[in-house]
């Protein structure tokens, strides 16, 4: 190297005494994990991220580094990105919600309407034949 | 660190304008009418070519930049003053090199695999922060890292976390959240130098002063040069533009130098009351562009240490190699 290095660790290294360029191959990085954290028991396991990593057990290890050295976390999963079964984007709208739905919503049932009305027609006086309306 | 405010790019505007001429129109208007309504584009999501090309180019820089940038400050661990500036500086070191981990990932998922960009990283075609390649001669150096660099990067780092593409915000979400550490204590060991001995002051004032061009530099040119980048702004990739992010990174740094009794080596700097911007000397565009394209002193090493790390761990990586696993990009 034309340069000294102010680390002297640098120097000892004798860097570029070959100056091969170097190719990496694919895959040489392994394979991809997309990696879920839980914060707390009793939490789901979020996805975070993904590290690269040759086999699930080293994944959970370099899960563990790089999703798990700061915040709070009890628990990691990991899973290959390849295994991950996901709906094409460009079928968003089937997820749609038509306004039709709202009998599978709770907002789609008006139970104390029906209760202040009930309790309302009480207190009107009883009809004179003795019966209630 | 270090979302390198200025991204290079090789002028290469014939290409770009056939490239566009495939987009679907109608997808394209789809598309931008997304943006503008603050939606997030995702992995699977159909793109224009260039906002493609363009994204994996930023992010990969910007990746690389967390890697590279990690070098001038690992070299001091073994040198830090004290038990807790070294700890303080080996969490930082590795929250950067995690940063560049989170940062592939995400220009993984656009499809261009780890591999290429290492490669493309080794062989010079891809570039990263400038700013990297000066050498961190003393401790000081690195206080001045940790404080002005690092700010400088969130500047950047938090406008790019409002962008359109959502794997990118997602690992600047993270990133930003940990470089509230590296500020404080940068600044922490700054301060205590500043604070400290005459010797300390007199080594932290030369290290400003020796920093304080690539400090500049880190946006890149001026606006009035800079590479024309409205469509860029448009789709949410660029979100500021070099001016304004040097402009509020002066306007909330310059005087936490100051009030330290630290000077910074321009004479003209100075906050225009009228406009309420900050003016200065130009730095030299020429030695920014010269230090890009291989001319700065440590452009040779950082690349150098970078494939030795390559070589030395090979044997590793392809012992644990799987060939015949099937790989795909991340999925968000
Ligand atoms: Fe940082
Ligand atoms: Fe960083």
């Amino acid at each position: 190297m034309s340069n000294q290095s102010y680390d002297p660790r640098v120097n000892r290294l004798k860097l570029g005494s070959t100056d091969d360029p170097i190719k990496v191959e694919e895959g040489e990085n392994w394979n991809i994990y997309e990696v879920f954290h839980q914060e707390k028991r009793g939490a789901h396991h979020e996805h975070v991220g993904c590290v690269h990593a040759p086999d699930p057990q080293l994944a959970l290890v370099f899960a563990k580094e790089q999703f798990g050295r700061r915040k709070k976390c009890v628990n990691l999963w990991v899973v290959r990105s390849a295994d991950i079964l996901a709906f094409d984007l460009e079928d968003e709208d089937m997820f749609a919600n038509n306004m039709e739905k709202t009998y599978r919503d709770a907002s789609g049932f008006k139970v104390m309407e029906k209760i202040n009305k009930f309790k309302g027609a009480g207190k009107q006086p009883p009809a004179k034949d003795g019966k209630e309306k | 660190m270090y979302g390198g405010g200025y991204i290079f790019d090789e002028p290469n505007r014939k290409q770009l304008r056939e490239e566009q001429l495939h987009d679907d129109p109608e997808k394209l208007a789809a598309f931008e009418e997304r943006i503008a309504k603050g939606e997030k584009i995702e992995p699977g999501d159909w793109m224009p070519v260039e906002y493609r090309r363009q994204l994996t180019r930023l992010i990969e820089q910007h990746a690389h930049s967390e890697v590279i940038g990690a070098l001038p400050e690992g070299t001091w661990i073994t040198r830090a003053p004290g038990f807790k500036r070294k700890l303080a500086l080996i969490a930082k070191v590795q929250d950067e090199v995690g940063h560049g981990q989170l940062l592939y990932n995400a220009a993984e998922t656009l499809g261009k695999s780890r591999e290429a960009m290492i490669n493309d990283l080794l062989s010079g075609k891809s570039k990263y922060s400038n700013v990297f390649n000066y050498p961190a001669m003393t401790w000081a150096d690195v206080t001045v890292i940790g404080f002005l660099i690092d700010a400088a990067a969130i500047v950047n780092q938090v406008a790019n976390a409002k962008g359109s593409y959502g794997p990118y915000c997602r690992a600047l979400e993270r990133i930003c959240y940990e470089e509230s550490f590296h500020l404080k204590q940068g600044h922490d060991a700054l301060i205590e130098l500043a604070t400290g001995t005459p010797v300390q002051k007199a080594m932290l004032q030369d290290a400003l002063n020796r920093w304080w061009q690539p400090i500049m530099h880190f946006f890149g040119p001026p606006d009035k040069v800079s590479q024309h980048s409205e469509k860029l702004m448009q789709w949410k990739v660029k979100m500021a533009s070099n001016d304004e992010m040097r402009n509020q990174f002066l306007d909330a740094y310059v005087p936490k130098i100051w009030e330290l009794g630290l000077t910074l080596p321009d004479a003209h700097l100075h906050k225009n009351p009228e406009t309420g911007r900050w003016e200065y000397t130009d730095p030299d565009w020429d030695l920014f562009f010269k230090v890009i394209n291989g001319g700065g002193p440590c452009n040779q090493e950082r690349l150098q240490v970078r494939k030795w790390a390559e070589t030395e761990g090979r044997w590793v990586r392809k012992a644990l190699m799987k060939p015949e696993e099937r790989k795909v990009m991340p999925v968000a």
